[in-house]
């Protein structure tokens, strides 16, 4: 068994799990709902057994590095990140619908890593050899998919919102009597955004450190660092709001979903469309 | 009464430790820091680069608004500097209330504050009043924490709190980031950073900085020896300087392998990997037999030198790859590339592949060539770096994440119980996790509401 197919299966399970909570909103069956977590679940088991056996892979090549040193491997890696954050939350909160708005993401990084980006397990360049590898990518990726779960509640929290002041906080039908309560999505968002925000902190700092060993300068406001920045920036405005009155709720959510737009552009857009020091997550 | 100036002063500190004020210097930073994601930050130096993707007066617009080196231009310090002391008298204006709150606690439950708490209970028990407060102070011990008692006539008054560095956290975290800040100014004022580039061999004594001043390092800095080496692939595995350091003659470092990612760092100055060029056209030291006779003979030619061969004709290298793989499958290691002209007949192009000596037997020919080795000089690039700020800027770090941990993670949470009589009254409030300390003050109703 090879890690390549084991990748497909967790992909096509987080299609499964997709489809379970979008037939979940629509027939609002509480089965369909907790098989879907469950899918999500057999998924993750499933990709983390793939990053193993491909970390050992590398190990049998004679390479040796974490899966974490080029576009494929982050963006299943941000995949796996997104369904464990998304299956804490589960476990702590049980808020089925949510699922319907965050493993979609998993879904879309792990499609999108398995269809169109290479595979191939090459050595490491120079710069990437260093322990901080590891440790900068894993804290600065469970951010992300914080950050990613903090913005499918806060698109939530657009739709419910509007929905209460339409109708009322009475429960009436439709799918939107799945969601939690606009208050609770907008604590959820702000949970979500407490435990992203530490981690892109702790990522950033730890991309400061490594860079002062490879390359003499903890910061030289190269475009990948800019933009880390941005993000942490918009998060601390965030956070600001959060205690500012006339800032809670809707533009609270509007924040969130700028943060991980970003957050993305942080990630993608910079290795894709600019040139800069970070250039091997691009290929 | 207030003066006008007082209201006016009043007015700008209301302002200036406004959280509306954090938020739009921080969503302003956040904007204003695209452009120099956008424009390439080279400096007004590059004219010619910028001029190749925008015209004149657009350059001269931005290079007025310092978009060419906007992280350094005076209105995105400003932007700091003002974030700073937002940041600064935010912390000043609330600290007080804070640090009274954890160190003056009100350990008195009255009706003010009693009505001020977000959660509190009556409950009734039969009237003991010494053993109830006994039992209520152990209750608190093993439940929470240890309370402090007070009596107020009849009244009888406990408090417990836990979690009091929660209210700390932020204010760590808001010093970090000027602590982040002193280090950064102190390095750009005491430190430099340069670089030196060192033929293998060869040693410093000196530096010159970026401004052109001349640094003494006080000691010898020599390249033993540089080396790069390659995957199969053809893609670079490593770069390799051997460095040492001697003082007066004596050896303090002793070759000592710098590599990317593992500079080496002497006397508060460090020195990375950051490039190598060639000193000089590499030497081939090649192998020629005759097929014929046998005999053999050694030449060494560098590259574009032409060698007389014995027995006529002549050899001349054009080039080498020190990985072959990617354009030779199946093979390995070095190979060279050689314009053979024999005596007699037309020049040939001659492939060696050091680690294959009969590769060029299947060439045919009177003459076989075999590479015996490549010898190329390198010049090691170090960049050297010296910032005396560098360790206060982790410093900052260690603290921000603390702090953040702390802000975001430690609740204050306190406990008042009063007793009169038989009746108790329960009453808690916490700053964070609102829904778990609910639970916890249920739960500790129940078990009081049982002893």
């Amino acid at each position: 068994m090879s890690s390549s197919l084991l990748f497909t299966i967790a992909t096509l399970t987080y299609l499964a799990s997709t489809v379970m909570f979008f037939v979940y909103l629509a027939v609002r069956s509480r089965g369909v709902g907790l098989s879907g977590t469950l899918a999500a679940l057999f998924g993750f088991i499933v990709q983390t057994a793939a990053l193993g056996l491909r970390w050992k892979e590398s190990y049998d090549m004679g390479h040796g590095h974490a899966p974490l040193s080029n576009l494929y491997e982050s963006v299943v890696f941000f995949s796996w990140a997104i369904i464990l954050i998304y299956l804490l939350i589960d476990a702590k909160y049980r808020f089925r619908a949510v699922g319907a708005f965050v493993v979609p993401l998993a879904l879309l990084a792990s499609a999108w890593a398995q269809l169109s980006l290479d595979s191939g397990i090459a050595p490491l360049v120079p710069a990437l050899q260093s322990d901080w590898l590891l440790y900068h990518v894993i804290t600065c990726f469970l951010g992300y998919a914080a950050f990613a779960a903090a913005c499918g509640v806060s698109v939530m929290y657009l739709f419910k919102a509007r929905h209460e002041r339409a109708n009322g906080t009475v429960r009436s039908g439709g799918v939107f009597s799945l969601f939690p309560a606009a208050n609770v999505l907008d604590e959820l968002n702000y949970r979500a955004i407490m435990v992203g925000f530490p981690l892109l902190t702790i990522g950033i700092i730890t991309g400061a450190v490594w860079a002062d060993y490879a390359w003499g300068t903890y910061w030289s406001w190269d475009p990948k660092e800019t933009w880390s920045l941005i993000v942490w920036f918009i998060y601390a405005a965030f956070l600001h709001a959060r205690i500012t009155r006339g800032w809670v709720g809707k533009r609270s959510a509007i924040l969130s979903i700028a943060g991980f737009a970003a957050t993305v552009f942080c990630y993608l857009g910079v290795n894709l469309l600019l040139s800069g020091l970070h250039s091997y997550g691009g290929g | 009464m207030k003066t006008d100036a007082n209201g006016f002063a009043d007015s700008i500190w209301r302002v200036f430790s406004s959280l509306q004020l954090t938020i739009a210097l921080l969503i302003g930073l956040a904007t204003v820091s695209i452009i120099g994601t956008v424009i390439p930050q080279e400096g007004t130096a590059a004219l010619e680069n910028y001029l190749r993707t925008i015209s004149m007066s657009t350059y001269q617009f931005y290079d007025r608004l310092g978009f060419f080196d906007m992280y350094h231009s005076w209105w995105f310090i400003a932007l700091l500097c003002m974030l700073c002391m937002n940041l600064i008298a935010c912390s000043l204006r609330r600290l007080p209330h804070d640090w009274k709150s954890i160190t003056q606690p009100p350990m008195v439950l009255d009706e003010a504050l009693e009505r001020s708490l977000p959660l509190s209970t009556l409950l009734e028990v039969p009237d003991d009043a010494a053993d109830i407060e006994q039992k209520a102070s152990s209750l608190l011990r093993q439940e929470f924490a240890t309370p402090t008692v007070n009596r107020c006539g009849r009244e009888i008054h406990l408090f417990a709190q836990k979690g009091r560095c929660g209210r700390i956290g932020v204010y760590v975290l808001h010093a970090s980031i000027i602590v982040i800040f002193i280090g950064v100014i102190i390095g750009s004022l005491f430190g430099y950073e340069t670089s030196v580039e060192i033929p293998e061999g060869g040693s410093v004594t000196r530096i010159v900085t970026a401004k052109g001043t001349t640094i003494d390092l006080g000691y010898t800095l020599r390249c033993d020896s540089f080396a790069v080496s390659y995957y199969e692939t053809g893609v670079p595995r490593e770069y390799k300087s051997v460095l040492s350091v001697t003082d007066k003659g004596r050896t303090i470092v002793d070759r000592q392998a710098v590599i990317v990612n593992r500079p080496l760092t002497f006397r508060g100055t460090t020195f990375y990997q950051s490039g190598y060029r060639p000193a000089g056209p590499p030497a081939f030291h090649v192998t020629v037999r005759d097929r014929s006779t046998g005999s053999t003979a050694r030449i060494t030619a560098r590259q574009g030198e032409t060698v007389s061969l014995p027995g006529g004709g002549s050899f001349r290298p054009i080039d080498y790859v020190p990985e072959v793989r990617p354009s030779v499958p199946h093979a390995a290691g070095p190979a060279m590339l050689a314009e053979f002209i024999p005596a007699a007949g037309e020049p040939q192009t001659v492939l060696l592949l050091q680690r294959y000596p009969e590769f060029d037997v299947r060439r045919g020919g009177g003459l076989v060539f075999t590479c015996d080795s490549i010898d190329e000089t390198w010049i090691t690039g170090l960049k050297v770096v010296r910032d005396p700020g560098v360790r206060v800027v982790w410093l900052g770090c260690l603290l921000l994440v603390g702090g953040l941990f702390t802000a975001f993670f430690q609740s204050h949470r306190r406990i008042w119980i009063r007793i009169a009589g038989g009746r108790i009254v329960l009453a808690g409030s916490a700053r964070r996790s609102h829904a778990a300390f609910k639970g916890f003050f249920e739960d500790l109703a129940d078990k009081l509401q049982k002893m």
